[in-house]
């Protein structure tokens, strides 16, 4: 691989940060027993007293108890853990509410659900990407269970008053789930003041190993264990633990300062006010003041996102696109369709997501790439041209 | 590094040839998919006596492989015939790019749609069609030859992907060999639908999938 690239696309996964990897080293290579009972060997029992300490630091920087943290494989596994788990654990089949920008796994997970006889509703959002809180409060019933609404989005890094909407919910005695993949550590959580049930969370987005996420679930909240095997994790995860992966999660945990998410929040502003400013026909995605502090996303009228996406990283930058001729089921991007925005504006979106390895030189160095990617591609399309069709696909 | 895309769909990526309008164009088509949004304009001059292809243009909104087609196959078109260059098919420019990634075939169909469309806006403005064919299963298998099966890259007819066509009172029904929750239906669909519902004598398409 190219050592000069600019890595942007921060939201897929960041780079381990050589600290995680030192701190998870010991548990490869000294310490590499299971977590046993208390009642085993000398090794087993260091390799549980570790994976508590993890899961007490983890937890904490939730103000969470440790009891109340299940390690899982990831966002994916605690996203389907709190949805099948609860919903599964009800006696009679139950309402489900998510709203329709969520990630894959919270979507796929509620409609496979569905399928298997639940009511499932589907919130919409607005165009800045805030769901839509009077019909969230419309769609709520006499047997509605659980309410799972993003923290932020992933693709265009809109923040959820989750305050309000978990406010709303105990009063009503539903429980509510959060994903909070992308604002773990850069938008703080505290469960002793937001009455959330269920928090997901990952390492892979704060440079910790992949592989290894967690759930947050409140104590008084019961679920259905959906992996069936040993008892690891108080019985409602079998599997055996992955004990270095979760000393790297709580290690990198750690390692995020106030400092850093201020940076990161100055790249970015940086980024969408040059670009507002240089380029001309181009629409900010999401929110200006409600957005996590790493992520920019913006369309570029008259161009294809998966062009600009090659022609950056021919030139070393690594960006995604919402472009539906980016992506597997070559389907636009749900979330700019969500907003309200149509193919077109989902077509042409860019999302840049920084971290800890970015820096200035890097929003000045993409900002030059992608003035000149836009400008070679504009000259080739037949729209936005003076007296043309400018007005054949809308402008949003 | 494996990237899907040949050398030479990158180099005409890169640089594009016959890009632009031509001013007072003989014949002119903008071709589109709502299922992955690209789109294709193609502008033609013909000379009238010899019906050769004096000159192509064409513009994209799109991807790589959009672009790379739309380059090549106004090279392939320019200074053949009308008859010739109306022969030209999807595989040829495909195989003259050295080959397109499968899932992304519908994109560079485009231009090739855009090419004979462009031939026939010519034919249609110097009195050179006979009148409007009715609709008829056969009509409708040509069109869907058109329309790609994402999963193999290859059109929907060939992949034996469409279970059952019928026309109906100017209503066309499709059955698609498809679960009705695939990751393809969606898009699949869509192409059906603007590949049918805009022939004249057709009211509606009916697009069923499986349950």
């Amino acid at each position: 691989m190219n050592k000069e690239m600019i890595y942007l696309d921060n939201s897929a996964v960041t780079r381990v940060d050589k600290k995680v990897l030192k701190a998870m080293e010991p548990y490869f290579f000294d310490n590499y027993a299971v977590a046993t009972s208390e009642f085993a060997y000398t090794m087993g029992i260091e390799a549980k007293d570790a994976l508590d300490q993890a899961r007490m630091e983890i937890a904490g920087s939730l103000g969470a108890k440790k009891e109340e943290l299940i390690f899982t494989s990831g966002t994916t596994e605690s996203n389907n853990l709190a949805l099948k788990g609860i919903m599964y654990n009800q006696k009679d089949k139950g309402h489900l509410i998510v709203s329709e920008i969520e990630n894959f796994s919270v979507l796929n997970t509620a409609q496979r659900i569905e399928k298997e006889g639940y009511d499932v509703s589907y919130i919409g959002v607005d165009g800045e990407g805030k769901i839509k809180f009077e019909e969230l409060k419309a769609e709520i019933r006499e047997d509605t269970v659980l309410v799972s609404i993003q923290h932020a989005n992933q693709e265009i890094g809109t923040v959820q008053n989750i305050k309000k909407i978990a406010k709303l919910l105990k009063d009503k005695d539903i429980l509510f789930h959060t994903d909070a993949t992308h604002t773990f550590k850069r938008i703080p959580i505290d469960v002793s003041e937001i009455p959330v049930d269920l928090i997901t969370i990952s390492a892979h987005t704060i440079h910790g190993p992949r592989g290894i996420g967690a759930l947050f679930k409140r104590d008084s909240v019961k679920i259905k264990k959906i992996m069936n095997g040993g008892f690891q994790e108080s019985n409602l995860r079998a599997g055996v633990e992955n004990i270095p992966a979760a000393i790297g999660f709580a290690k990198a945990v750690e390692l995020i300062t106030e400092e850093e998410n201020k940076k990161l929040k100055s790249m970015r502003d940086k980024l969408i006010e040059r670009i507002e400013a240089e380029i001309g026909d181009v629409t900010l995605n999401g929110s200006r003041k409600d957005r996590i502090p790493q992520n920019a996303n913006i369309t570029f009228h008259y161009v294809e996102g998966e062009s600009i996406t090659l022609h950056l990283d021919m030139r070393g930058f690594a960006v995604s696109t919402g472009s539906a001729c980016f992506s597997k089921s070559l389907e636009a991007s749900h979330v700019i369709l969500g907003i309200g925005g149509d193919h077109v504006r989902a077509h042409g979106s860019i999302r840049f997501t920084f971290s800890r390895y970015n820096n200035d030189q890097d929003v000045e160095k993409i900002v030059t790439a992608i003035k000149e990617v836009v400008e070679n591609l504009r000259e080739i399309s037949p729209l936005g041209k003076e007296g043309s069709e400018k007005n054949e696909f809308s402008l949003q | 590094m494996n990237s899907p895309y040949s050398d030479k769909v990158i180099q005409y990526f890169q640089n594009p040839k016959n890009v632009g309008d031509i001013e007072d164009p003989d014949g002119v088509a903008k071709e589109g998919s709502p299922a992955c949004g690209d789109m294709v304009q193609l502008h033609l001059k013909v000379d009238k006596k010899t019906q050769l292809i004096e000159d192509i243009k064409f513009r994209s909104y799109g991807c790589a492989s959009n672009i790379a087609t739309g380059s090549i196959i106004t090279e392939m078109a320019k200074g053949s015939s009308i008859d010739e260059a109306k022969e030209i098919t999807w595989q040829q420019a495909a195989d003259e790019l050295g080959g397109l990634p499968a899932v992304k075939n519908h994109c560079s169909v485009l231009a090739v749609d855009a090419l004979k469309e462009a031939i026939r806006d010519y034919e249609e403005k110097n009195g050179l069609i006979k009148e409007q064919l009715p609709t008829t299963i056969e009509v409708v298998k040509e069109r869907l030859k058109h329309v790609m099966n994402p999963i193999h890259g290859l059109d929907v007819l060939h992949t034996n992907l469409i279970s059952n066509i019928e026309i109906d009172d100017n209503i066309i029904i499709i059955d698609v060999g498809l679960d009705e929750d695939h990751q393809f239906a969606p898009v699949v669909k869509e192409d059906i639908l603007e590949k049918l519902e805009h022939r004249w004598d057709i009211e509606k398409v009916k697009v069923s999938f499986q349950k």
